[in-house]
């Protein structure tokens, strides 16, 4: 196995044998240029007594593989475990190898709170790759802030929060919200909205964010209906939908709703395709599509910060890797990328404090650059979220999106936004 | 043979006798002097945590071991007493200084993302500790003097009473989801920091907490143990037996059914609030339906007839579970599925059946009875 080209920093073609490849050969073989582990010695770089040695690192992937949210989350694993491989194949962290202890929160927040402890406390895990629910970060947060732990957070979410123990990877909600209804006010000229949303806190602050922003523009709220997480009965609301006639459905329904939502419109006779009401949502990726039917989602409209038919190289790598890591038939959805981020920010991060030290992380974190995400181009904000691009797809028949807008600019991430709480 | 004195009218006149009390003896051993030895702090907690079910458990023996009432919601009176402990906290950690970045400084956070502008009042009392530890009592007592009353003065039983108990543990669930602007929602009360003042994230203050938690344990018990040998006891084993008996005997059945359950419902509350205290948050997910039902499983591992049987139960299931889950996270609940069959195939009467069928026997065998005459028994 000779050194790969530098050229193509996200994975060499042939992905898998590379990566069987890797495993089977020792470590030391694929020291790049530069970073050697003898550089760094360890009693320089790690003063806190992380799990760092002088030929390897351990860090903590944390999400559920069981109950209800496996679903959604086993993706996130994968991508993480594929970045985990990749940088290794690359060298490693200063020199050293990634190692990863997986604990499994089991859809159960008690249970992330306990594993993110053992994670901190036994395993001294370097950083943590984890959670999904909003839920989930709330309850290991304190345990984050206590141990000084470092989390990387995939999931977009409702903000409102600004840790100096975790980075965001995905997009705080008015990344996702402002861009979208600009551009669905724009360019189909829509003047009414009905929201509607599953309920809890995520649906429900981004829908006010909506609202906000909507009115400030001048136009119009005509409902706004939140279900509890695994309503399946959707059919009351969507003949208040047929009364009312709004421009625009945004639909913030999560988890399996999404599945007996969709189903319900088509079958009550609203075609997405025509786009009367035209239905735009921020909680379907291509993840959600699989368990919805793209057949039964097309003609919507998402807005999110990553589609899996972004064309770009970085993407067109990122996709054959993973595919050939998981299987021809998978799909990448936002949350995926976003978790695939993570171990990527935290190598930068660490590379550019020159130490696995959390504190030196946490200030060398803003300001980090990361030109070959799959999304594009992102930066670590001070606030430790990313600015990235929002962007607008419209499904097709076979569960991808066709992206048809992007913002021109990063959008900067704003947690706590004037105007809008 | 008098170690302990005849405090109850049982019917040997003594409190315990010589396997429980070894029993009990043994479970102090383990609780406060070997765990303590040899755990960090971490471990510690968790046993802790473990130990807050136990709580439960016992309350279960009572209810449904002795007195027959097999309750599908004990999470109910569990979260109850949990979040009446989380709403102090989290009034106490909700300075207006600690929240000023919110558009309304000094009241909890997930109020403030609700749009909520001011503390509403049913909160207000909670500012006080010494109504609160009232609180944590009382409320579940009182809630489940009312779901007994409405039961069992109406003679529901069995079966129909298990389902209600069920209902009840989903209504609440989705009541508090639902209202999220008051009780947190999914979320919970999240990111509990001091007790008056005493930081109880620290690792001194877990094991404090630890010894809090076992010290009221073993009170919770000697109370379990001193209804069981009275004559109260004796009266609920009959009424599970054959309640029409006692019924016509002159006893007022529903009144020892609704004391019963009261007293499992106290119990479960303590562990709710100990529960808040070491693991920092409280959330509806120890509220509902399948967290009740295991705690019934921790109960019937341990044996449904033995209060020490049921902290043996507890520890030994949420052991099995974390270290399980461990090893193998994606295979960990196959494992656990296939400890409860065995258990209910193998050993239907749980740990505490299995020690008096084989080890039992064993130590009799080991060690010959001692020669000198003794009374007749």
């Amino acid at each position: 196995m000779t050194e790969k080209t530098p050229t193509s920093p996200l994975g060499a073609p042939s992905r898998r044998a590379f990566l069987a490849a890797s495993a089977a050969l020792s470590a030391s073989l694929f020291l790049p240029k530069g970073l050697r582990a003898q550089d760094f010695p360890t009693a320089t770089v790690n003063t806190t007594g992380l799990a760092v040695t002088d030929t390897d690192v351990t860090v903590g992937i944390l999400h559920s593989v069981t109950g209800t949210m496996a679903i959604s989350e086993t993706g996130s694993v994968q991508a993480e475990k594929l970045a985990i491989d990749q940088i290794n194949a690359q060298g490693g962290v200063l020199g050293r190898q990634i190692n990863f202890v997986q604990e499994d929160g089991a859809s159960d927040w008690p249970t992330f709170a306990e594993k993110a402890r053992k994670l901190l406390v036994d395993d001294k895990v370097a950083s943590v790759m984890g959670c999904w629910t909003s839920a989930s970060r709330k309850a290991v947060l304190p345990v984050f802030e206590q141990y000084n732990g470092m989390l990387y957070y995939p999931t977009f979410y409702e903000g409102l929060e600004e840790s100096p123990n975790v980075i965001y990877t995905g997009q705080e909600a008015t990344q996702q919200i402002i861009a979208g209804i600009d551009w669905v006010t724009k360019t189909k000229g829509a003047k009414s909205f009905y929201l509607l949303g599953s309920d809890y806190i995520w649906p429900r602050t981004s829908n006010k964010i909506a609202r906000k922003h909507i009115e400030k523009l001048g136009l119009e709220v005509v409902g706004e209906e939140y279900y509890p997480l695994g309503h399946t009965q959707f059919n009351s609301v969507i003949n208040k939908i047929k009364l009312k006639k709004p421009d625009v459905i945004y639909a913030i329904v999560v988890g399996g709703s999404n599945v007996a939502f969709y189903k319900q419109l088509k079958a009550a006779g609203i075609d997405m395709t025509k786009e009367k009401p035209l239905l735009l949502t921020i909680s379907v990726t291509e993840d959600e599509i699989r368990g919805i039917g793209g057949e039964n989602i097309d003609g919507a409209y998402a807005c999110m910060k990553y589609f899996q038919s972004l064309d770009n190289p970085n993407n067109i790598e990122f996709v054959k890797a993973f595919k050939a890591a998981y299987g021809e038939d998978m799909v990448i959805g936002d949350v995926t990328q976003a978790a695939y981020l993570g171990p990527w920010l935290w190598k930068a991060a660490v590379e550019k404090a020159g130490s696995f030290d959390i504190d030196k992380i946490k200030e060398a974190s803003p300001g980090i650059e990361l030109a070959t995400a799959p999304e594009g181009y992102v930066k670590v904000h001070e606030n430790h979220h990313l600015w990235s691009k929002t962007r607008v797809g419209h499904a097709q028949a076979d569960g991808q999106y066709k992206v048809v807008f992007e913002t021109a600019d990063l959008v900067e991430p704003d947690p706590f936004p004037e105007g809008y709480q | 043979m008098t170690e302990f004195p005849a405090m109850a009218t049982g019917r040997d006149g003594r409190f315990l006798n010589r396997t429980e009390a070894m029993g009990a003896v043994a479970l102090a051993l383990l609780i406060f002097v070997l765990l303590p030895l040899a755990l960090d702090p971490f471990r510690l907690n968790l046993f802790g945590k473990y130990l807050t079910y136990a709580f439960v458990a016992v309350g279960l023996v009572l209810c449904w071991g002795a007195g027959g009432i097999l309750s599908l919601g004990q999470g109910v009176f569990f979260g109850l007493g949990g979040y009446a402990l989380a709403m102090f906290l989290k009034l106490e950690a909700s300075t207006p200084e600690a929240t000023k970045i919110q558009s309304t400084p000094g009241i909890p956070d997930f109020m403030d993302w609700n749009q909520i502008t001011a503390l509403p009042g049913w909160w207000q009392p909670f500012h006080s500790l010494s109504f609160t530890i009232f609180a944590v009592v009382a409320v579940p007592v009182i809630f489940a003097f009312i779901i007994g009353t409405a039961m069992f003065r109406r003679r529901v039983g069995g079966v129909y009473f298990s389902i209600i108990t069920q209902a009840v543990a989903a209504i609440l669930t989705i009541l508090i989801i639902g209202q999220q602007g008051y009780t947190g929602g999914v979320n919970g009360i999240t990111d509990l920091r001091t007790l008056k003042g005493w930081d109880i994230r620290t690792d001194e203050a877990k094991t404090a907490l630890y010894f809090v938690n076992g010290g009221l344990l073993f009170a919770c018990l000697a109370l379990a143990q001193f209804v069981r040998r009275s004559k109260l006891g004796r009266i609920l084993i009959a009424m599970r037996d054959r309640e029409d008996r006692v019924r016509f005997s002159g006893y007022d059945v529903a009144s020892f059914k609704i004391f019963v359950f009261c007293l499992g419902a106290g119990f479960a509350a303590i562990g709710g609030a100990m529960f808040t205290l070491q693991v920092g948050f409280m959330s509806p997910s120890f509220v509902g339906i399948v967290p009740s039902i295991e705690m019934v499983i921790f109960c019937a591992v341990g044996g449904r007839n033995s209060i020490l049987g049921a902290v043996w139960g507890t520890l030994l299931v949420n052991w099995a579970k974390t270290s399980f889950s461990e090893s193998f996270p994606e295979l960990w609940q196959f494992g656990m599925g296939a400890l409860f069959i065995a258990v209910v195939l193998v050993f239907p009467d749980g740990l505490a059946g299995v020690w008096k069928q084989h080890v039992e026997p064993l130590f009799a065998r080991l060690k010959p009875r001692p020669s000198a005459p003794q009374p007749a028994e």
